[in-house]
C-alpha cells in the first residue's frame, strides 16, 4: 500500500472516486430505473474502504471539498423558490400555513419520539431536521450538537421513504390536488420527494421544490431559539 | 458558468454576513434567501442562473455523498439507536406530510363561502 499512499491522502483520491462512481450510477440508472445515484455511490465507496482497508479519513480528504460546494448548491434553490412562487400565489396563505406546520409537526414528532425511546440528545440533534434537506439539516445538526454526518444520512432516508409512501399515503388521507400534494412532499421529503413527483406531474414537482427550499429556511428559522435556549443553559 | 459564480458569490455574501456579524444562520441559508430576494427585486434576471440551478439541483446528491459515507464509522452508535431513527422516519415522515397537506385542503376558501353566501341569500 506504501505505493498508493501519495494517491490516497490526496484530495483527488476522493474526489475521483465519488464523482466516477456517480457518474457511472447515473449512467446505470437510464438502463435500470430502480437504481438510486446518492445510495448506491455511498454504498459502493463505503465497501471499496472496507474491502481495501482504506481509512476512512483518507477518503474524507476529497470529500470535503465536495462537501464545500454544497453551500453554493444550496443558493441555487432560490431558483426554484421564486420560479415556482407564482403557481401558488393565490394559495401563499394556506401553502405557507401548511409547510411552517409540517417542519414544526416534524421537529416536535422527532423530539417526542427521540424523549419517548430514551436516545441520545446528539442523535436528537442529528435527526431533528430530517424533513428538510441534507444542507439545512446538516447545518443544523452543526450548530445543536448533532453530528452533520448522521443528519445528511437520516435526511436522505427520510427522503426516500418520504418518496416511495408518500403519494399513496396522502391520497388514502384524501390530499388530492396538486398543490396540496406537492407542498406536504416537498415539505416531508425534500429534494427526494419532488424528483419523484417530476416523473408524474410538473406542477406538482414544481410546488414541492418551491416548498422543500421555503421549508429548509423555515426549519433553520425554527431552531434559533433552541440554540439561544442551549446557549444560554449551558 | 454565470450561474454557478452568482451562487458561489452570494455563499460568499452569507459566510461574511455570518462570521461578520455573528449571525447564528448557516451561510447557505443566507446566500439562498438573499439570491431569493435579489431574484424577486429583479436584481438577478431569471435567465441568469436557470440552466445553472438545474444542473446544481438535479446532482446536489453528488455533494452530500460523502456525508453519507462518513456515517460508516459511526455504526456502531447507529446499531444501538435504530429504533429511535427509523420510528420517527416512518412516523414521523407520515405525520409531517399529513399535517401540511391537511392544512391547505382544509383552509376555508374565501371565493367558495362567498359563493355559498350568494346562493343562500338567493
Amino acid at each position: 500500500m506504501t505505493l498508493l499512499n501519495p494517491i490516497l491522502h490526496s484530495p483527488v483520491f476522493g474526489i475521483a472516486l465519488t464523482v466516477g462512481l456517480y457518474w457511472g450510477m447515473v449512467k446505470l440508472k437510464a438502463r435500470y430505473r430502480r437504481v438510486h445515484p446518492l445510495i448506491c455511490t455511498a454504498a459502493v465507496i463505503i465497501a471499496i474502504l472496507v474491502l481495501g482497508d482504506i481509512p476512512y479519513e483518507d477518503y474524507r480528504i476529497g470529500g470535503e471539498w465536495l462537501s464545500w460546494a454544497l453551500g453554493p448548491a444550496t443558493v441555487a434553490l432560490a431558483v426554484p423558490l421564486y420560479k415556482h412562487a407564482s403557481l401558488i400565489r393565490s394559495k401563499l396563505a394556506p401553502v405557507m400555513t401548511g409547510i411552517t406546520l409540517g417542519a414544526i409537526v416534524s421537529a416536535g414528532m422527532t423530539a417526542c419520539i427521540f424523549y419517548l425511546t430514551g436516545a441520545s440528545m446528539e442523535l436528537m440533534y442529528s435527526a431533528v431536521a430530517k424533513s428538510s434537506s441534507a444542507p439545512f439539516s446538516m447545518e443544523i445538526a452543526r450548530r445543536l450538537g448533532g453530528i452533520p454526518e448522521l443528519a445528511a444520512a437520516i435526511s436522505v432516508l427520510t427522503g426516500l421513504f418520504g418518496s416511495l409512501a408518500g403519494p399513496a399515503f396522502l391520497r388514502l388521507c384524501g390530499v388530492r390536488s396538486d398543490i396540496a400534494i406537492g407542498a406536504a412532499i416537498g415539505t416531508s421529503s425534500h429534494g427526494i420527494g419532488t424528483a419523484r413527483l417530476m416523473e408524474t406531474s410538473e406542477l406538482q414537482g414544481s410546488v414541492s421544490g418551491f416548498a422543500m427550499a421555503a421549508a429548509g429556511m423555515i426549519s433553520t428559522l425554527l431552531m434559533l431559539p433552541v440554540y439561544w435556549w442551549l446557549l444560554s443553559s449551558s | 458558468m454565470r450561474g454557478f459564480a452568482i451562487f458561489i458569490a452570494f455563499h460568499l455574501i452569507g459566510l461574511a454576513l455570518e462570521k461578520g456579524l455573528s449571525i447564528p444562520l448557516p451561510a447557505n441559508v443566507i446566500g439562498l434567501g438573499l439570491l431569493a430576494a435579489a431574484l424577486f427585486l429583479g436584481w438577478i434576471k431569471l435567465e441568469w442562473v436557470e440552466a445553472s440551478s438545474k444542473i446544481a439541483i438535479r446532482h446536489m446528491g453528488l455533494l452530500f455523498a460523502p456525508a453519507i459515507v462518513g456515517t460508516m464509522v459511526l455504526a456502531k452508535q447507529i446499531q444501538s439507536e435504530w429504533l429511535a431513527i427509523g420510528s420517527s422516519i416512518v412516523i414521523g415522515t407520515l405525520v409531517t406530510m399529513l399535517a401540511a397537506g391537511l392544512a391547505i385542503k382544509l383552509w376555508p376558501d374565501r371565493r367558495k363561502q362567498h359563493d355559498a353566501a350568494e346562493s343562500h341569500s338567493a
